[in-house]
């Protein structure tokens, strides 16, 4: 356990070596939120709810799950992807521990970093400068945290899937950019999924992308209160035990497919 | 003529080795596509629950992403150097190319162009005459001259916005994290500007112009009389983005050193 703390703490202090590159990114950011609040504000006209949200809480909504996607965003399955390329995963394969979860704590080192240095200083600048609604509940606070930990575990688990895939494809470039646009609309980053039409919805209902991102925004924003917040992190841990088994026999296979290409 | 002929060299070395490899290429494909798919929903989806927006209907803001995607994807298919910093500085490469007989920015386009992205073109132009028929336009012949002239400003607005922060890495060597940002703001040039506030509209006109990508030309052909000036200044912003930043860039490159071995 204590090696993998440690990696944690290895890839924080790597993306510390380039902070500054993150005020850019805060400023910019910002620029993004502002102009998502104002296409909302215009979106809602006149109107004062759309499916059960007012216009503050869709503002309020876009915030928070691009500050939270700081937090759940990383690259592992690039990475993997190019260790891949380059051979290097047979080097990591001999060292004692497992891959799978180095990268995952490595992708955790890197949303700790972000979420300090970039989410909380971001979320303080636009909550000056738009009027956003933060609520003062404790126990909404207890399960947003909890739901973006989760969102956390599934969306690692689905980049390492994605960046497995690559070990039998020879080029996964577009196949990650695919996984990318499917996850920013699925995941309820861009719109809330009570927003699509009711056959999509149930569609999404049985994929595990909107535990990453509507869930925990839907709890921030007090949408999903009492027990359909439970509900929603149920469906999440769920998501999280599930997505274990095709990880692990994914592993299984492309294991067994590195040993025919090396040699 | 010689920059022609090498351009042309190096595309149909693209091809070939593109070709070699033509389930990648369908991937590709297939990933753009759902690219352009992914903003097509939202407003699709934003449009299921209200009827304007700012008083502009459902088609002409199809219209007006329709138009986005061709300057769009020119831009996507000759420069690509959103990774500029990783991959030339970083990694020393830059010092090869400084040893090519080409200018040193014509020799990275050509090296990183992207063919494939062109597809976005065709897909603009199949999205911009749907919205087209149902919005019943009518198009004199002059339009045509103008069309070309204002995806050919949109195209070095796009360039000209990313040379420049690629040339920023000649003084930093912060790596390009805010590229992929950058694309996102790019979106916002594809709504109508008066729905932002002063900042964000004077922000997308002026300082990163995303706005002369999209609403600011495709309002000419929506017949948005109020927006004209700004329809027809696209090439001249096209024009004055592109010199701006190659003028950044050629002082850039005189500070350039090489990344070690």
């Amino acid at each position: 356990m204590a090696k993998y703390i440690e990696m944690i703490r290895m890839r924080f202090l790597m993306m510390l070596a380039y902070r500054t590159n993150y005020y850019s990114g805060i400023f910019i950011y910002s620029i993004n939120i502002g102009a998502y609040y104002f296409l909302w504000s215009a979106i809602y006209g006149g109107q004062s709810s759309i499916q059960g949200m007012t216009v503050e809480q869709m503002t309020t909504y876009v915030a928070i799950a691009w500050m939270a996607r700081a937090f759940y965003f990383n690259n592992i399955d690039r990475e993997i992807a190019m260790e891949i390329r380059d051979g290097k995963v047979a080097i990591e394969l001999i060292r004692p521990y497992n891959y799978l979860v180095m990268k995952t704590m490595q992708g955790l080192g890197e949303g700790i970093f972000r979420l300090i240095f970039f989410s909380l200083p971001g979320m303080l600048i636009v909550t000056f400068v738009f009027s956003l609604q933060f609520t003062t509940n404790v126990h909404t606070w207890g399960y947003f945290t909890l739901s973006t930990i989760l969102s956390f575990i599934i969306n690692s688990q689905l980049n390492l899937l994605a960046g497995m895939v690559t070990f039998f494809t020879l080029n996964g470039e577009g196949l990650l950019r695919a996984k990318r646009f499917i996850i920013d609309l699925f995941s309820g980053l861009i719109l809330p999924i009570s927003f699509y039409p009711e056959w999509a919805q149930h569609v999404m209902h049985y994929l595990p992308f909107q535990a990453i991102s509507y869930i925990p925004s839907m709890i921030f924003t007090e949408s999903f209160t009492g027990d359909v917040a439970i509900k929603g992190m149920m469906f999440q841990a769920v998501w999280c035990v599930v997505l274990i088994v095709p990880i692990y026999l994914l592993w299984k296979a492309a294991k067994r497919k590195l040993i025919i290409q090396g040699g | 003529m010689f920059y022609v002929s090498i351009f042309f060299q190096y595309m149909s070395q693209y091809v070939k080795t593109k070709l070699q490899y033509r389930t990648d290429l369908f991937v590709e494909f297939l990933s753009d596509l759902m690219f352009q798919g992914v903003n097509l929903i939202f407003i699709l989806v934003v449009f299921g629950h209200t009827q304007l927006l700012n008083g502009w209907t459902r088609d002409e803001i199809i219209f007006i992403y329709g138009f986005f995607l061709i300057p769009f994807a020119l831009f996507a298919s000759f420069f690509n150097i959103w990774d500029f910093n990783e991959r030339y500085i970083v990694r020393g490469e830059m010092d090869r190319v400084l040893t090519r007989p080409v200018h040193s920015l014509f020799q990275i386009v050509l090296e990183r162009m992207e063919l494939e992205s062109l597809l976005g073109g065709i897909t603009g132009l199949v999205v911009m005459g749907y919205a087209a028929s149902r919005l019943h336009m009518t198009f004199h012949w002059y339009d045509a001259v103008l069309f070309v002239l204002f995806v050919l400003g949109g195209t070095f607005v796009y360039a000209g916005i990313f040379i420049s922060l690629a040339s920023i890495s000649f003084w930093s060597d912060a790596r390009s994290s805010i590229m992929p940002m950058m694309y996102n703001i790019g979106n916002y040039g594809r709504y109508p500007v008066d729905i932002y506030n002063r900042i964000i509209r004077y922000i997308l006109t002026w300082i990163l112009p995303f706005a002369f990508v999209g609403v600011y030309p495709a309002a000419y052909f929506l017949r948005k009389t109020e927006w004209y000036t700004y329809s027809f200044l696209t090439p001249v912003m096209g024009m004055v983005c592109f010199t701006l930043s190659v003028l950044l860039w050629n002082a850039g490159i005189k500070r350039y050193r090489g990344a070690g071995n």
